[in-house]
């Protein structure tokens, strides 16, 4: 008796396009770093909304500018969020993002500084919002389907107990997940070194496979490049040597384990680039923990498996984001970041199913409203992903 | 009362589970792949999450876990000593 089935249903918030999601976030979303005080005073102003500050969007240009527009209008566009509010200093790009997310249905306003400066675009800006919240506070949840929720998945501060316990826990709630049609992710290019292999011979097919080494060469190309030694000093991060982990291939294998035994990897993705259709998904990402679940969020995911050995503490702004734990010594000392305990496993208390059951429970209860620790705790890590230096 | 897991048979090392190991214990090991248990010597102190050799090993030797090559020896390592940066090193990068 596993924790979920074809009959499984949660209660979540289906959106103007259809797309179900299991938050329902107003955000106050920049354009650029000089917008940034503009939306934290609309948000300020009106109980409900959420700013998502960022330092970036000026003088960017090329597919650097591609990804930051397609990191913001699927922001903007995930199905936790509402409504979104856009403020940006000029109209032209504030325009462009506004008309993005537009194309799922849903409400969304774009106000600009010049012009008006932060005075006029704040006022009229928390007008909009003030009708946003309101009409948002009015939604009410639906039961959902599993083939209808998409779940993302990174790990973070591993150790050695990551890949024994706390990932394979996620390995087993996505082999339980995959047969149901839900849509999965993993991504981290650069911490699958040692383990590609295993990677590439999970892909459905030769095309799949094809793309997935062009991505996972492309970015060991860049480590040719830009490397000063052998990345011993970056990678594994000095949290994982501490934790136990003592290279880089070690570290992979454990990353790994979080694609479970079954799924079959059916497809691979840009940064932030949203899925076509149901199944495990690779996306090419940072390893960086905040700007990977920010580019899953992005690309419309929304729930995330976060395991952790030596403790991550990260959270995103409108993806929940569940920490898994199986040491024994970061679960007793750091209990507040904690969503799900696996420590059992490791002295052989429960077996890797129970553990998957356990997280599958946590998910449930998170997209039926719960929030994770790291959402009570306020964590709200924002993190785009720069491709290389600006115009 | 279990002391290190392993992940598969064939693997060099073992990680400990428990905090406080001291040179001279006798750890028992469970290998999760076959279900099996086994024992070791601490060489030294290990903490938690930290490796253990369980096999003997050679300076050039490949490290295996999971099954898998994870990295080479750069010194010799004896059963129940402790593995790590000091005494293994990628072959990546």
């Amino acid at each position: 008796m596993t924790a979920i089935s074809k009959d499984t249903t949660f209660l979540g918030y289906r959106r103007e396009n259809g797309r179900v999601g299991v938050r329902n976030h107003v955000i106050i979303l920049p354009v650029d770093d000089l917008s940034n005080a503009a939306c934290e005073a609309v948000a300020n102003n009106i109980k409900g909304a959420m700013a998502i500050p960022h330092p970036y969007g000026r003088l960017q240009f090329g597919a650097d500018l591609d990804l930051h527009f397609r990191t913001l209008i699927g922001t903007g566009s995930n199905p936790n969020v509402a409504a979104v509010i856009v403020i940006g200093i000029e109209p032209q790009w504030t325009g462009k993002i506004v008309e993005g997310i537009r194309k799922t249905g849903k409400p969304v306003e774009g106000f600009w500084i010049e012009r008006n400066g932060d005075h006029k675009t704040i006022m009229n800006a928390s007008r909009q919002a003030k009708d946003y919240v309101q009409w948002a506070s009015e939604i009410q949840r639906v039961p959902c389907k599993l083939d209808e929720l998409w779940v993302s998945t990174k790990c973070g501060e591993s150790d050695t107990t990551s890949g024994c316990g706390a990932n394979p826990t996620v390995g087993d709630a996505f082999d339980k997940l995959y047969p149901l049609g839900a849509t999965l992710v993993f991504g981290e290019t650069t911490e699958l070194t040692g383990g590609e292999h295993l990677v590439a011979a999970r892909c459905r097919n030769d095309e799949v496979r094809k793309k997935f080494q062009f991505v996972f060469d492309r970015y060991q190309k860049i480590i040719d490049v830009n490397k000063t030694s052998d990345l011993s000093d970056s990678q594994p991060t000095k949290g994982n040597i501490e934790g136990g982990l003592t290279t880089i291939e070690e570290k992979a294998l454990g990353n790994i384990q979080k694609i479970g035994k079954k799924c079959i990897v059916d497809g691979v993705l840009d940064k932030g680039e949203e899925p076509t259709h149901p199944g495990l998904w690779f996306m090419d990402s940072s390893s960086a923990a905040a700007e990977m679940v920010t580019l899953c969020a992005a690309a419309g995911y929304v729930v995330h498996f976060f395991p952790t050995g030596q403790g991550n503490v990260i959270g995103n702004p409108i993806l929940p984001v569940i920490k898994i734990c199986a040491n024994p010594r970061t679960v007793k000392e750091m209990p507040e970041h904690m969503d799900v305990d696996t420590s059992g496993l490791l002295r052989r208390e429960i077996n890797m199913s129970d553990a998957g059951d356990k997280l599958l429970e946590c998910m449930l209860r998170t997209a039926n409203g719960r929030l994770t620790a790291a959402e009570a705790l306020g964590h709200r890590e924002f993190v785009l992903t720069r491709l290389y230096e600006s115009a | 009362m279990i002391h290190f897991v392993v992940h598969d048979e064939g693997d060099s090392v073992g990680v400990v589970v428990v905090e406080g190991i001291k040179t001279g214990e006798t750890l028992e090991g469970w290998i999760m792949d076959q279900d099996k248990t086994i024992h070791a010597i601490a060489k030294n102190d290990i903490p938690i999450g930290h490796k253990l050799a369980i096999k003997q090993l050679a300076s050039g030797d490949t490290v295996i876990k999971y099954g898998v090559d994870i990295g080479k020896c750069v010194a010799p390592i004896a059963i129940g000593e402790h593995l790590h940066v000091h005494n293994v090193k990628t072959k990546r990068w």
